[in-house]
Order: structure tokens, then sequence, then C-alpha cells
């Protein structure tokens, strides 16, 4: 660890927290159909869009309603994919003449993208023709983070007052959110990621002649404004294998920075949204603090646990002096390699800038327990916000059952069904984590596809289900995870994951908003305070972390131990 | 579900047309009229030939050039499509080691590179960046300390002196912008094209 590590850590994190209340507001704005300083230009566009398809943008949906909508509508967005990915042979823009995925790889691939994890189970250079990434995979990118911050402004909106009967128009919200957020963001960054060196060109690669007379092929490619929006809407999909890592699409410290911030505004500043949405910035910040907590204390754990170095290679005549360099780059080091998987695995982006499966043992954890609490430190977008509203009603209930008294929050009082649903929801990720974990595990033909032995085994299966499920799609790489029960199991963790959560959560949406809104009183416990924020952290900790405990405790932390005893495998 | 089929399939149809081709083609031709040399891959052309890219790195076995990082890439063997082989930087692909820090075959690959390292570079602890694997395979930059430590075997191999090849490194080397922004680095291949230039040029010019 060195002082410019945790400087350059503090410099980043300082951007995405000074951004996240004005990010956070104009969402809000966008979402309420205020005029904005873009609605000039899009305004005419946004109305075009609504008459072609028939959309009424001020006609309220109940939580069924928006549910269904929301399911029809990326349900027939993977059809597309699944279909295009088949089909990409025939298809334009294909000059590197790609052929069509096979249908376990297509039917993962397509799931990966609609559910916004964007697992790479193929390799963008060889498996995913131009044609696939532009009118494919990018789109996803647009319309799967559309959704997710769709479904958390429903959730929003739940608390916003009493008797509610619609939680808003799924339709129009996905729109404004391309739209004004989406797109522009998008856009600015990746002209910027241009002249940061990322390529966008639609030519295949080039053939090099090397200094020592070697042939090299380059493979570039439409790649800058993809980049831009597979951080920005933490999707986390890469153009390369190598993602993140690769220098086309992270050529230096400065992209790199960009790309943090990136990945992680939009998350942060929801919380923002909400508070504005439910007409009390407080109960806001309150979750942006918990959101914070979280975040700086993982991004210290990481960073102190790898930057040391190896002891065993240490011990075989390396410097530990710039950290744990197997599967980083040099231009990021360690700390803005801590600060990437922190990032990446808190949002449920998944991009990764290094190999989070060569990490130390317990710096690898840290990325994997973030993803098991349910993807909300910050969580991805939209989906980070809505968790953290799951964990608030069950902290509430849990104090309510300390004092005795019925738990409320934001006024409306939260009764057996609420309480249900949300851990209906919880438990769904441990369902899918450990059960994809534990039934890989005693499958012979899953366990011949991984790289390492040992307890690091165990920890490839338990990463890969924990990003499958919480929709994050970074792995420990060393899984080959394109075989039939990798690709299907995995598929259906993503699923579940994503729509058997949003499906709960707007339920319990749609039974809050009915509910009248009551004044706070003497008795009521104040959901704002440090004491709120202190209360979610624990209940995060003790309900969300610690059923995978034992998991993680066969898996990183054994490691941990046998590689300071000298054991290796 | 029918009043659902519209909207869903109408603005699937909007938002591929603008986000999946509208956008990307207006993104290629600005990034292609602003920034042409970024936009096209960095390139670096020498004698009017393609030599390589200056974000991503080469191969060298050469004792006359500077070497790169270690790289995991591997491909389909060309005699054996059923074996895979070593491709060291073959930038049609990318890929790491993916081994945990307690692999057995990393510490014995570390441990052969570090004895190999030493072989040219002399005893001492190993730069970090010099026997391990990056992420991408395709890194382009080495540590300031990893240079100088093959600054004896290159002027060795070009009959140079070490000062003028230690001044050619630190003017390589690109540090920190404020002190904490980026690591200190040298990127490889324009290290090696200045290299080729300074053996081209007479000694005191």
């Amino acid at each position: 660890m060195t002082w410019n590590g945790w400087a350059e850590i503090a410099l980043v994190l300082a951007l995405i927290a000074a951004t996240a209340w004005p990010l956070g507001v104009y969402i809000a704005r966008v979402l309420a159909g205020e005029r904005t300083p873009l609605s000039a230009v899009l305004g005419p566009a946004e109305r075009g869009f609504y008459r072609l398809a028939g959309i009424d943008a001020a006609r309220g949906m109940g939580w069924k309603d928006y549910a269904f909508a929301l399911l029809v509508l990326n349900a027939l967005h993977f059809l597309l994919l699944y279909a295009m990915l088949r089909l990409q042979y025939y298809l334009p823009f294909n000059p590197q003449g790609i052929a069509g995925m096979s249908p376990r790889l297509a039917f993962n691939t397509a799931i990966s993208f609609v559910t916004n994890t964007n697992w790479q189970a193929y390799s963008g250079e060889s498996a995913v023709s131009y044609g696939s990434q532009m009118f494919g995979l990018t789109v996803h990118n647009f319309l799967s983070a559309a959704t997710g911050i769709a479904a958390a402004a429903a959730v929003s909106r739940a608390f916003a007052g009493g008797g509610l009967k619609h939680l808003g128009n799924f339709y129009a919200d996905l729109t404004r959110i391309t739209l004004y957020l989406l797109l522009p963001g998008a856009i600015v960054a990746g002209i910027v990621l241009i002249a940061l060196g990322v390529p966008q060109t639609l030519s295949a690669s080039v053939d090099a002649v090397t200094l020592e007379g070697a042939k090299q092929t380059i493979t570039f490619g439409p790649m800058a404004f993809q980049e831009a929006i597979k951080e920005f809407g933490t999707n986390g999909g890469g153009f390369l294998n190598a993602n993140s890592a690769h220098p086309f699409e992270n050529p230096s410290a400065w992209s790199n920075i960009l790309e943090i911030w990136l990945l992680a505004s939009v998350s942060f500043s929801l919380p923002l949204m909400f508070g504005r949405i439910v007409g009390d910035m407080r109960q806001g910040w309150a979750l942006f603090a918990v959101m914070a907590v979280f975040a700086v204390g993982f991004v210290a754990m990481c960073y102190a646990a790898d930057a040391g170095g190896n002891p065993l290679l240490t011990a075989a005549g390396v410097d530990p002096s710039l950290g744990n360099m197997e599967g980083k780059e040099l231009r990021f080091g360690a700390a803005m390699s801590a600060l990437f998987a922190v990032m990446t695995t808190g949002t449920s982006c998944g991009a990764v800038n290094s190999m989070h499966d060569s990490f130390m043992p317990l710096a690898g954890m840290i990325p994997m327990f973030q993803i098991q609490l349910g993807e909300i430190t910050p969580g991805g977008v939209g989906s980070g916000l809505y968790g953290m509203l799951v964990f608030a009603v069950i902290a509430v209930f849990v104090a309510g059952l300390m004092v005795g008294r019925t738990p409320e929050y934001l006024g409306k009082k939260i009764q057996a069904k609420e309480v249900k649903l949300a851990m209906l929801a919880v438990l769904i990720l441990a369902f899918c984590i450990l059960g994809g974990t534990a039934s890989s595990a005693v499958n012979p033909d899953a366990l011949t596809q991984l790289t390492n032995a040992g307890p690091h085994g165990l920890s490839e299966l338990l990463y890969a289900f924990s990003s499958a499920t919480g929709n994050n799609g970074s792995a420990f790489a060393g899984l080959s995870a394109d075989t039939t029960w990798f690709d299907t199991m995995l598929g259906i963790a993503m699923l579940l994951g994503r729509f058997g959560y949003v499906v709960p959560v707007l339920a319990l949406a749609g039974s809050l908003a009915a509910k009248p809104k009551l004044p706070p009183s003497a008795g009521t416990f104040p959901t704002h305070g440090p004491l709120f924020v202190g209360l979610m952290v624990g209940v995060i900790v003790i309900l969300g972390g610690l059923q995978f405990m034992p998991a993680l405790s066969l898996g990183p932390i054994a490691e941990h131990f046998a590689l300071l005893a000298g054991h290796t495998f | 579900m029918l009043s659902h089929l519209r909207p869903a399939l109408v603005l699937v149809a909007i938002f591929t047309i603008l986000t999946g081709l509208a956008f990307p083609l207006a993104m290629t031709g600005i990034g292609g009229a602003l920034f042409p040399f970024q936009a096209g891959g960095s390139l670096i052309e020498k004698d009017g030939k393609v030599i390589g890219s200056a974000l991503i790195g080469q191969n060298f076995t050469s004792d006359r050039y500077f070497w790169s990082r270690p790289s995991a890439i591997s491909g389909p063997d060309p005699n054996d499509a059923s074996k895979t082989v070593a491709t060291p930087y073959d930038a049609s692909n990318s890929a790491a080691s993916n081994l945990a820090p307690t692999s057995k075959a990393l510490i014995d690959r570390v441990a052969g590179a570090v004895k190999t390292y030493r072989e040219k570079a002399g005893e001492g602890a190993v730069p970090g960046d010099a026997v391990t694997t990056s992420a991408s395979g395709l890194d382009p930059d080495i540590s300031p300390e990893n240079a100088q430590r093959q600054v004896a075997r290159v002027a060795a191999a070009r009959k140079l002196p070490e000062e003028r090849l230690r001044a050619l490194v630190a003017a390589n080397t690109a540090q920190p912008f404020l002190g904490f922004i980026g690591q200190p680095r040298v990127n490889v291949l324009k290290l090696n094209l200045a290299l080729d230039s300074l053996a081209a040029a007479p000694p005191n010019s």
C-alpha cells in the first residue's frame, strides 16, 4: 500500500460522491416528465416515439400492469437477441465472417444481456460479429439498464403518498431514461474515450509486422460507444475477451478513472432520486450513507489484502513492492485494480480491469461477498436501489420486533405480507447461489471445467453462481463456462436473480402504494439518522451476509490460511 | 397482452435503430473526424508499414530489445488443432492465466521465470511485473525498475554504453500526474523504437 494509491482511490470516490446529488435530482426530474435542459432537443423525439408506439405517457399502471409490461418488453428483446446471435453469419456488419452461436451459448448470452448481467461465456473477439455487438449487445446495454432504473422509480413512487393505485408508466420511464440519461451520457463519454485511445472504427483487424519481424494481427472495432454504455448502464460485457483490462477498452489511468466514475455514478445517485420522489432528501442521504459505508470499507479491505503481494512469490525471489501483479495491468497498479474490482461488483456492472481469479484469497473474497449481499452497495442501476429498499423494509421490521411496535417506513405500515415478499426476494438469491454452487460441486463434468484446484476451485464455482444470480457478470474466469451444464444453470440463475427478484419487489411496492401514508408521531422510528444507517448496515451484514459465511469459509478463507501455511494446490 | 405488444415492439425497434445503428455510426464518423489516430487503434507506422499499436504490447525475444511482460495468451496449434500452444501478444485474442495465488502451476511458472530473468539481469529481487502475466496478455508497459534491469543485456548486445541506454529509459518513463494519478511506466514498443533510431544515429548527435 502506498500513499499515492490511497490518494488516487480517494480522488475517484470523491468524484462519485460529488455528482450523486445533482445526478439523482436530474433523474427524478426526467422521470417525472419535468423540463430539463435537453427537453428542447429531445422532447419532440420523445413525443414522436409515444405516438408511434401508441403510448399514453400519463396513464398510470398498477403494479401488475407495470410488471407485465416490463416482462413482455424484455421477453421480446430476449427472443430478438437470441435469433440475432444464432443467425449472425447471415446478417450485415460481419467483416470477420464469424459463425452463428450454438443454441446453448446464444441462450446463455441472450439471457445474460437481457438481465443486465453481461456474463461472458463467449470470447468477444471470435464469437460475436460487429453487427451483433451493435444491434444486439449495445441495445441491450441501454434497455436493460433503463428497465432497472424504471423499476426502481416505480418502487420509489410507492412511498410518495397514501392510497396510490399506480406506480407510473413503464414505457414512459424506459423511454425517458434512455433518451435523457443513458444516450447523452454514452455519447459524451464515448467521445472522451475515443480521445483517450479507445478505437471506434468499422474496419476489421490490421496485420502489423513487429520490430522483430513477426506478424501481429490486431483486433479492434466500433468499441468506444459500447464501452461507454457498458459502464454507464452497469452492464459490463466487454467488446473483447479481457474486458476493461484490454488496452483498447481502457488505455490509460485517465480512461480508468472515467470508467470507474461511469459505472458507479448513477447507482450512487439513485438514493437521492428516491429522496426527491418521496419528498424527503434526508431519507435519500441515509440510503446513500449505507451504500458509502460498504463501498469505502470494502475498497480498503480489498486494497489492503492485495497490495502486499503474494508471499509465495516473494519467497521465490519476486519483489513485492508493486503488489500482487499476476492478472493485473501495470498502468492501473494495485490500488486502481482493487477500486475497480470493488466498484464493479458493488454495482452490478461486472466489467473488470484485472482478473479477480488471481487476487489474493481475501482480496478476491471481497468482490464475491459484495455480489452475495444482493448487489446493493450501491448495486446496479435501479436494481441497487430497489434491493436497498427491500433491506430498509426488513430493517424497520427488525427494529419493530425489538421495541414491540408495528414497523413503519416513510409512513407506510410494514405488515406480514410486505415482510414475506421482502424475504422471498432475499431468499431467491441464496437459493440460486448456494443451490447452483452445491449442485455443480457434486457434478463431475462441471468440476473438469475448473482451472484451479483446492479451495480455490470451490471459489470459482461460488463466484460464478453469485455473479449470475446477482446479475453482475464478472467472473473468476478460470472457470470455462461454455458447457451445457453451466450455460443452462447460470442462465437460469440469471433469470431468477433478475425477474424472480423484481416481480416480488414490484408486488411489495404495489401493496405499500395502496396503504395510507401515516404522519410521523412521537413513536415513529426515524429512518434518516445515523442510528438507522447503523441498523441497516447490521441487518445487511447479518441477514444478507451470514448465509454465505459457511461457503466463504470453505473457499477463500480456507485458501487464505492454506497460503499462510505454504500449501499449494 | 395485445395492448402491451405494440409499445414493446415499437420501442425495441426504435431503440435498436437509434442506439444500435444511428449512434454507433455517428460516433464512428465523429471519432474518425476528430481523433483519427485514436479511433483507428493508435497504429504506429514506420516506412509506410504498420508495425504495431502504441497501446498494444509486442513479444520481444531478441537480446537487442527490451522485453515485455510474460503473456498468457494461447491459441490452437497450427500443426495440430486439438492442442493449444502459447501465442504471446497475439492481439487477435486476449487472455489472462487466471491462476489462483495458491496455484502450484503459478508458483512453478514464476520460479522458472525468476531463474531465467536473473540469468540475464543479475541477482536480486525481480520486479513483480517482469515475471507475472498481465490481465489482458497485451500489457504494453513495464515498470522502470524492470527496464533498468534489462539495460546491461541490451547494451551488451548492441555494443552501446549503458549510460546512454539508462538515459533513454529515463526519457521514455511516464511519471504519475501530480505524483499519484497513474503508475510510473515504460511503453516497451516506444522504447524499442527509440532504441532503433538511437542505434541508427551517430553516437554524438
